[in-house]
């Protein structure tokens, strides 16, 4: 008995030193495994994909407060502009149960094709933002996040009061005066309990059906000013940064479609 | 800190209650007649401490003894029921739990058998229920046990507002209050010694964890701040302290937060600036500010920007 403790024990020790070194030796390849095992095919073919921050940057924290809320920003390089501009911001988070967390376009309305949002991270994980210009062309920035569980993580505290609130939205301007022919950043903020459908009632047995946001429509006196399908990985109540540029006063619109067909719509005054 | 003036009339009387192996003794004072306290550490749970980690404890009636939190491990809950059983004969009829957190819920196994009834906040078996899978997985990977199905009792008597236990010349008033600490938060106050046993609506030293609503914990902490006691036990800190002064750094601290994020929102400032420049200046007051601040005013944060709804 103590004989084969001892050994099962020695065994152990060696299987551990084994797997720490090979884990060391797989570890730089480990974090591109998802990413090069079919999430790239899947989403963008063979198209080349040029790497690093020239057209968009993003920022995460590196280890996550809270794995169902963690603010991310993309910043881009290059102005909106008629002639050359950023068409689409591809979000992946590589590690999660669904990579596919958000496609968002922009138009030269839009003035700056910055945003910034909060995702859930459900694993250890490469969180990348595809860019691609009017042009055709892939640019890719990523940024690793320490997380675990945020897709599973339980529903905010008060579900019955999250149904409540839900399609409630509001707009905030950075400035109570809009700058006329400028980029001005806006912040939406849609109340969402934006359910993953991986969170598991453990008594019932029920998985809690997923419920969320699925697309986001932002216009300008009725010109698209962001536009973007979204899935599980955004946080509830969804809260998104952006810009537009105002030619003239007017109305800033959003509206939203979750995947039950739920749709809600709210609009605010900009005055210069 | 000054000490409780009940500590003077009273011995502490500090237990190290043997049992079979030296792996599950716990310590436990008597802070009042009849209440026994096991003191926590303030760590983060881990595969060391196994996440037993909080305030636990007992009181002793004439007929029956109410178990209050059962600890952060199905052993911590072992090691609790043979102190019960070496310090009284009176036997188990009662295990409330303060809310749905491992560190006060994974000993419950020790206690289910026939004659013991669970106690808790009328959310708390839906919170448990929406938990568990969740904290499974981090026991086994946090902690370095697994835990079953069975090891998560919900109440068998849910608390709507208040309930009256009877244990035998002692009565508690057990109340479920709003959203605060959690969505499952449940206060124990015993009349004759005027104890009020706050679990984690009241932590010490050990920094506040917000795990359900801010502004919910401030206005409970106005309410709380009425109920006439000698004395208060926390969930995390001291065995006990002197009431109602053991509110005020925590209120402190969490008024700290309400005022400064209501700020940054009105100033259109994001999320991210708030976790990196809010409320620094209590940082020297807690122990694991690093470990939970950040997070906190995410939390906050997130609720803060509906307030007004
Ligand atoms: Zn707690």
């Amino acid at each position: 008995m103590k004989r084969s403790k001892t050994f099962s024990n020695g065994l152990w020790i060696a299987l551990a030193y084994l797997l720490a070194l090979t884990g060391f030796a797989f570890a730089a390849g480990e974090e591109e495994a998802a990413w090069n095992g079919g999430l790239r095919q899947k989403f963008f073919g063979d198209r080349p994909i040029e790497e690093g921050n020239q057209i968009v940057e993003l920022t995460a924290p590196y280890r996550a407060e809270d794995p169902a809320l963690v603010p991310i920003q993309i910043s881009s390089k290059i102005p909106q502009t008629k002639d050359r501009f950023i068409k689409t911001v591809t979000l992946i988070i590589d590690n999660n149960p669904v990579p596919f967390s958000g496609i968002f376009h922009f138009t030269p309305e839009s003035g700056k094709a910055d945003l910034a949002m909060r995702v859930r991270v459900n694993a250890y994980t490469h969180i990348r933002a595809i860019a691609e210009t009017n042009d055709g062309k892939l640019y890719m920035n990523k940024a690793f996040v320490k997380a675990s569980g945020g897709c599973s993580a339980p529903i905010g505290t008060d579900l019955e009061a999250a149904m409540a609130r839900m399609g409630k939205m509001k707009f905030k301007l950075d400035n109570e005066k809009a700058v006329l022919r400028q980029p001005n950043l806006a912040q939406l903020l849609i109340s969402h309990p934006n359910i993953t459908g991986l969170q598991m009632d453990q008594l019932t047995r029920m998985i809690k059906p997923a419920h969320f946001v699925e697309e986001v429509k932002v216009s300008f006196n009725d010109k698209p000013v962001l536009t973007a399908q979204t899935d599980i990985a955004i946080s509830a109540d969804p809260n998104f940064r952006f810009y537009f540029v105002p030619e003239t006063a007017g109305e800033l619109k959003a509206e939203i479609r979750d995947n039950k067909g739920n749709r809600f719509s709210a609009s605010q005054t900009v005055t210069p | 800190m000054k000490v409780p003036a009940i500590a003077l009339l009273l011995p502490f009387i500090a237990l190290n209650v043997p049992a079979r192996d030296d792996t599950s003794k716990i310590s436990l004072q008597q802070v009042a007649p009849g209440i026994y306290v096991h003191q926590g550490i303030h760590e983060l749970p881990d595969r060391h401490n196994r996440g037993e980690i909080a305030n636990i404890g007992f009181i002793v009636g004439q007929r029956c003894v109410a178990v209050i939190d059962t600890g952060g491990s199905p052993d911590q809950g072992r090691a609790l029921k043979k102190a019960v059983e070496s310090i009284t004969t009176t036997p188990i009829c009662y295990v409330i739990n303060t809310h749905v957190h491992p560190d006060h819920i994974y000993g419950n196994i020790a206690f289910k058998q026939p004659g013991v009834s669970f106690i808790g906040h009328h959310k708390l078996a839906e919170a448990m229920a929406m938990r568990a899978p969740f904290y499974r997985e981090k026991a086994e990977r946090d902690l370095g046990f697994g835990l079953e199905t069975e090891n998560f009792v919900p109440p068998d008597h849910p608390v709507r507002d208040t309930l009256v236990l009877e244990l035998g010349a002692r009565a508690l008033v057990l109340k479920a209050h709003r959203t605060a600490h959690t969505d499952s938060d449940l206060s124990i106050y015993d009349a004759r010694t005027k104890t009020l046993w706050l679990a984690d609506l009241l932590f010490m030293g050990h920094l506040p964890v917000i795990d359900g609503s801010l502004n919910g914990w401030l206005a409970t902490i106005e309410e709380l701040r009425k109920i006439d006691a000698e004395l208060a036990i926390p969930g995390h800190g001291p065995v006990s302290a002197d009431w109602p002064e053991a509110l005020e750094p925590e209120e402190r601290y969490l008024k700290t937060l309400q005022s400064e994020i209501r700020a940054f929102i009105k100033d259109g400032r994001t999320m991210e600036d708030a976790m990196a420049n809010v409320g620094l200046s209590a940082r020297g007051d807690w122990q694991l500010f690093d470990e939970f601040h950040k997070r906190n005013i995410s939390t906050a944060f997130a609720e803060l920007e509906w307030e007004d709804e």
